[in-house]
């Protein structure tokens, strides 16, 4: 009974999915030639795809709620086998000694085409930690990240082009840069919330991007700067291939730094003060939190990395404009942040190797990849709110000290 | 000289503003009911220009009369917005009634990104030509050279709309519950009203408007894209906000500041950064009058 009930909904939704999309889907106007192209064939996979969707959707949605009430038994899967794992202590070893051989191996094992690939995911496995800090942690919506990341790239590029400053000393002073934006954009926001604050960040990160485009003499507009030095290595010349394993190594270096220090900073004071933060802000300076101080922290730190992924980015592809600094950038980077799981470290790790190894490996849908991180984005807000790996909760305890 | 320049100007910013204005009423009328700025509205605009272009084109190749066209095309891409709009709101903001904020607004942006690269799936990625729906009215022609028609027609079509609107909501039983709706929820279904119906009615009335300005600055401009709701979309919403959020003559009022500000400022100072200075003026509203110009400050309830 039921059961056609469902198939009588999921019909109406596919054709009212196939009426939605019939203008969008099916013609195709030649404007140049004054043909009109009608594309019956999507209709038909437009009605399927609503069928099943509806389908599928609705029972998933029934399911959610079943599961809410029966205090979620949902959450097996992926989060308990990596608990299982980190709280076992010789299967936690033995986790970490595949990784650490699988990464050691690979740019030996793999072309130099891989390892290209493999840099730029841990380039944005660092920005998804930073950003992590600010929307994970201190659940502040920053949609401008990317800014810092441009600021960072362009740092090294502009510094290097004008008093010749090598990569290494431009890697703190990008990060010490990206803090210094951080605050800046940071200082005018501490008073919005939620919404507010997202565009007033996606609005900075269009201005950045705007005057790096804008302003000639500055930036050298839309055609970039090119020839920008990779990292030395006490001045040893490299080979092209030794370059990018040189890359590679560093960047996996950057990545253990910074997941140890975003480890860190989690459970410390100014941790669990972005908590209280994102938790309930009123409650939050009720404790007697700074507030200002505290988002500009989240702010400050989060920036941090991506003026270093910049510095790193510039020197990765020698040559940087302002086209790979645009929102969707940005956006991707929360995607990463939201597929992972807000605050959890592994999370977004694993978050962001599946969301740039894919589709470079899955060359064929790459056209496709923007639509799927919509869907991803939706889905998992309506779904699965806490990510593929949720954070995990930490509880403190008190210990009774023997006097 | 100048003179007539700064009327050119002001013009220009006025035709300017009453497209934000269309634009900003879905943002302000969606806030003003369930706190969310709907991150899609940009697109819903979007694919009313695209749904109108489609149409016009199809039509006109079978050779149909202008007028027939104009009428057909706007009435379709304002169908085709509403039910976008309606869609859009049960797949992505209705299951997330009860949610944090946050995850909403993320919900949102995932939305908007997917019907960016649906139509530029679909369609094509290419700057289209927009046919010129709106025709030179020839009663109008002595004074074509201060306004040109179409001006006209977009500044007329924006003060009926306005007037419509207020209508509605000022003398409509709809209207009513939709001031009630936005008062307060829980008080509102408790007196009968159905609230899901409502926000549902909203979504469409400001999906309505969007598709109308979407039309209006298409065959003003003369290209499309599938990119142009991104801009249109935060602009109206830095109009919606300046005017203070959640009110409609703010909406309104805050699009013609913004549409004149723009227009003096490309008209005076410089065209390249123009951009770059809504999003400045976005930010110093909201660090000196975060509540608009006729927005009330909120005091927030613990």
């Amino acid at each position: 009974m039921i059961l056609s009930e469902e198939i009588k909904k999921s019909l109406l939704a596919a054709v009212w999915f196939m009426f939605l999309t019939f203008p969008i889907m099916v013609i195709r106007v030649n404007t140049v030639q004054n043909i009109v192209e009608w594309r019956w064939k999507n209709m038909l996979l437009v009605g399927i795809a609503g069928f099943f969707g509806s389908f599928l959707g609705r029972s998933f949605f029934r399911q959610k709620e079943k599961g809410e009430k029966k205090a979620d038994p949902n959450t097996i899967s992926v989060a308990a086998l990596v608990q299982k794992i980190t709280g076992n202590q010789r299967l936690s070893r033995l986790a970490l000694a595949v990784i650490a051989g699988f990464v050691i191996s690979f740019p030996f094992a793999f072309s130099l085409y891989q390892i290209n690939i493999m840099i730029s995911a841990l380039i944005y496995v660092m920005l998804g930690l930073g950003l992590n800090i600010v929307v994970g942690l201190a659940g502040l919506l920053d949609l401008g990240y990317v800014a810092f990341y441009a600021v960072g790239a362009y740092a090294y590029a502009l510094l290097n082009h004008h008093f010749g400053i090598g990569f290494w000393t431009a890697l703190p002073i990008g990060a010490v840069i990206g803090a210094f934006f951080g605050i800046l954009l940071g200082y005018p926001v501490l008073r919005l919330r939620g919404d507010y604050l997202a565009i007033v960040t996606m609005g900075f990160g269009e201005i950045i991007r705007l005057i790096l485009e804008n302003w000639n003499a500055f930036s050298r507009g839309p055609s970039g700067i090119a020839h920008i030095p990779r990292p030395a290595l006490f001045g040893w010349e490299m080979s092209l291939e030794m370059s990018t394993k040189y890359i590679y190594f560093l960047m996996i270096g950057m990545v253990l730094f910074t997941i140890f220090v975003v480890n860190r900073l989690q459970h410390s004071r100014i941790g669990r003060a972005w908590i209280a933060l994102r938790e309930d802000e009123i409650a939050c300076q009720a404790m007697g939190i700074d507030k200002a101080k505290t988002k500009l922290t989240a702010f400050a730190l989060g920036a941090t990395w991506a003026g270093m992924g910049g510095v790193i980015f510039a020197a990765k592809t020698t040559f940087i404009n302002p086209a790979s600094f645009t929102i969707w950038e940005s956006v991707i980077i929360l995607c990463i942040v939201v597929l992972g799981g807000m605050g959890s470290i592994v999370g977004v790790v694993s978050g962001a190797l599946v969301l740039i190894l894919l589709p470079e490996y899955l060359r064929a849908f790459s056209e496709y990849r923007m639509l799927v991180f919509g869907v991803i984005l939706v889905v998992m807000m309506i779904f699965r709110p806490g990510g593929i790996i949720p954070d995990v909760r930490r509880t403190y305890q008190f210990r009774k000290e023997e006097h | 000289m100048s003179w007539d320049y700064f009327i050119e100007l002001f013009l220009g910013g006025l035709t300017r503003g009453s497209i934000y204005a269309l634009i900003a009423l879905g943002y302000t009328m969606v806030y003003g009911i369930i706190e969310l700025i709907n991150f899609a509205h940009g697109e819903i605009y979007m694919i009313g220009a695209f749904t109108a272009l489609i149409i016009a084109s199809v039509l006109s190749l079978f050779g149909m009369h202008q007028l027939v066209v104009l009428v057909l095309a706007v009435v379709l891409a304002v169908v085709y917005a509403c039910a976008y709009g309606f869609t859009v709101e049960k797949i992505a903001y209705k299951p997330l009634r009860k949610a944090p904020r946050l995850s909403v607004l993320i919900s949102a942006i995932g939305m908007s990104l997917f019907l960016q690269n649906y139509v530029l799936l679909a369609q094509t990625s290419d700057f289209l030509p927009f046919p010129k729906l709106i025709p030179d009215f020839e009663f109008w022609e002595p004074y074509s050279h201060i306004i040109s028609s179409q001006e006209l027609t977009i500044i007329a079509t924006t003060v009926v709309v306005m007037i419509l609107l207020t209508f509605l909501i000022k003398f409509t039983t709809i209207g009513k519950a939709m001031r009630a709706t936005a008062q307060d929820k829980i008080m509102a279904a408790l007196v009968g009203i159905d609230v899901n119906h409502i926000i549902s009615i909203t979504f469409i009335v400001g999906s309505a408007t969007a598709a109308i300005g979407g039309v209006l600055i298409a065959s003003h401009i003369g290209q499309i894209n599938f990119f142009i709701g991104f801009i249109a979309g935060i602009k109206a919403f830095v109009a919606a906000v300046l005017g203070g959020i959640g009110s409609i003559p703010g909406a309104v009022l805050g699009s013609l500041v913004l549409g004149w500000t723009e227009s003096f400022f490309t008209g005076y100072i410089s065209s390249d950064y123009e951009d770059v200075f809504a999003f400045l003026f976005l930010v110093f509203i909201l660090i000196f009058r975060p509540a608009g110009i006729l927005g009330r400050s909120q005091t927030q309830k613990v």
